[in-house]
């Protein structure tokens, strides 16, 4: 059975049937649903940041740092499928992979078209790493630096790497990447503008609300490329841990983590049946609203009885 | 919705070569073709391509060597692969190889050859003609 398999640790069964999610086999998802009761052990941490940014070294420094304390550690990485052919070149591995060893269980897999920095397949694939017994699972994001609400919401502790050279103050205070990091990391840290950099995110730190629970995120200079200043960020990573579970937000976060798969998988489950009705009915719902003889929520509506979902017409 | 299947493939160059031009642009070219490639780059050992593939999941290999090692090399991936209970990967190789050394490669496993000159357009045909997305046959 291949769940007794996973959860034995076995890498061969756990790599196809994370392609079975990826490619969206039937067989797959319905192993899926048993896998998902196995989970909620691990401890996931994601990383987002601009392209070159480093986080791909980074996360190979990282993954030394917990490998040195026994830890079972995966990583997902995602990087982008070309909207032209489709295709993708991944290559977080070669990055992270300098004296990383064999057990580590490493998946790169193609965003194909996923907006928001990971992919759909992504939390599915750290389900099955979680249930195989991994301590740590690290998710890297494709790296848009700006869009990446995804790690927010599927990462227990998040990580925004900068570098200096990046942009000025204004830059840093776009919504969404600020509110979302819980460790900030200056890559690159020998650069000029790296000591400014840090001074601008402190005050901007201190300034924006509580929205992550009552942690001020650090903010840690490195340069990854030679391992320096990243025992200090696995250090953080351990403090951020243990304050999830002492202050309860870990239980906050699981919940809206549970919440948000639910709707992703609600919306899975509704475009699957959009695809099994009969031929022609999009087609004539389509054709009425280019007509303008309905409008999109009065047909969404009409789907929606389909479903023999009655009762008032709050929705 | 029905994802498209993309096939897998792995590109590593294994031993000591450090020539990886080649590699590249069979990466990218494979990339423009709609494949998704793990580029796992130079210095690879034989276990290291075998393991990075299995975890990878991968429907192809492709291996790149320059330095004449091609023999061992590419036939250890193959073994470690096999040993492994993976050996429905598809290993196929290319660089500096003698005519008289495509013999013994096919024979310890590799299945195709590709020698320097090969047009690109022919090695994605050949993929995919003879690799399909191990889904496809889903069960």
């Amino acid at each position: 059975m291949t769940i007794d398999k996973i959860l034995s640790g076995d890498v061969l069964a756990a790599a196809r049937l994370m392609r079975g999610i990826d490619d969206e086999v039937p067989a797959a998802l319905e192993e899926l649903q048993e896998i998902y009761l196995h989970t909620g052990r691990a401890n996931i941490v994601g990383i987002s940041g601009a392209p070159g940014a480093g986080k791909s070294t980074l996360l190979g420094c990282l993954i030394a740092a917990f490998r040195r304390q026994d830890k079972k550690v995966g990583v997902v990485a995602v990087d982008p499928t070309s909207p032209f052919s489709g295709g993708a070149i991944l290559g977080d591995r070669i990055r992270m992979q300098a004296g990383v060893d064999q057990d580590v269980f490493i998946r790169s897999l193609a965003s194909r078209g996923w907006k928001g920095g990971l992919s759909k397949a992504t939390i599915n694939t750290i389900h099955v790493m979680d249930a195989m017994g991994k301590d740590l699972v690290f998710v890297e994001a494709v790296g848009s630096g700006q869009g990446e609400i995804d790690i927010a919401r599927v990462a227990d502790t998040a990580i925004l790497v900068l570098t200096p050279g990046m942009g000025d103050e204004v830059q840093i205070m776009k919504a969404g990447i600020l509110e979302a990091a819980d460790i900030f990391v200056i890559n690159k840290a020998e650069r000029e503008g790296a000591d400014s950099l840090k001074v601008s995110l402190d005050v901007m730190v201190d300034g924006r609300s509580h929205i992550r629970g009552d942690w001020r995120p650090p903010i840690v200079l490195t340069e990854a490329v030679c391992d320096k200043g990243t025992d200090v960020v696995a250090a953080e990573i351990a403090h951020h841990q243990d304050f999830l579970k002492t202050s309860g937000e870990l239980d906050k976060r699981r919940a809206d983590r549970a919440r948000l798969e639910l709707l992703w998988s609600i919306e899975n489950l509704m475009q699957a049946y959009l695809e099994r009705m009969e031929p022609g009915y999009m087609a004539r719902l389509v054709a009425e609203l280019v007509g303008r003889r309905t409008n999109p929520r009065a047909a969404a509506r009409e789907i929606i009885a389909r479903l023999g979902v009655t009762g008032d017409a709050a929705y | 919705m029905t994802q498209e299947r993309k096939i897998r493939v792995l590109i590593a160059k294994p031993g000591l070569d450090g020539h990886d031009r080649g590699a590249k642009v069979v990466a990218h070219g494979f990339r423009d073709a709609g494949f998704e490639v793990v580029y796992l780059g130079l210095h690879q050992s034989p276990e290291q391509i075998a393991n990075a593939a299995i975890q990878e999941d991968v429907d192809l290999v492709g291996l790149s060597c320059l330095s004449g090692a091609h023999v061992y090399l590419f036939g250890e991936v193959v073994k470690i692969l096999r040993e492994r209970g993976a050996g429905d990967i598809t290993v196929v190789g290319g660089g500096i190889i003698p005519d008289e050394d495509i013999v013994r490669l096919k024979e310890a496993g590799i299945k195709a050859v590709f020698l320097p000159g090969t047009p690109l357009d022919q090695i994605i045909e050949w993929t995919r003609a003879n690799i399909k997305p191990h889904t496809d046959k889903a069960r």
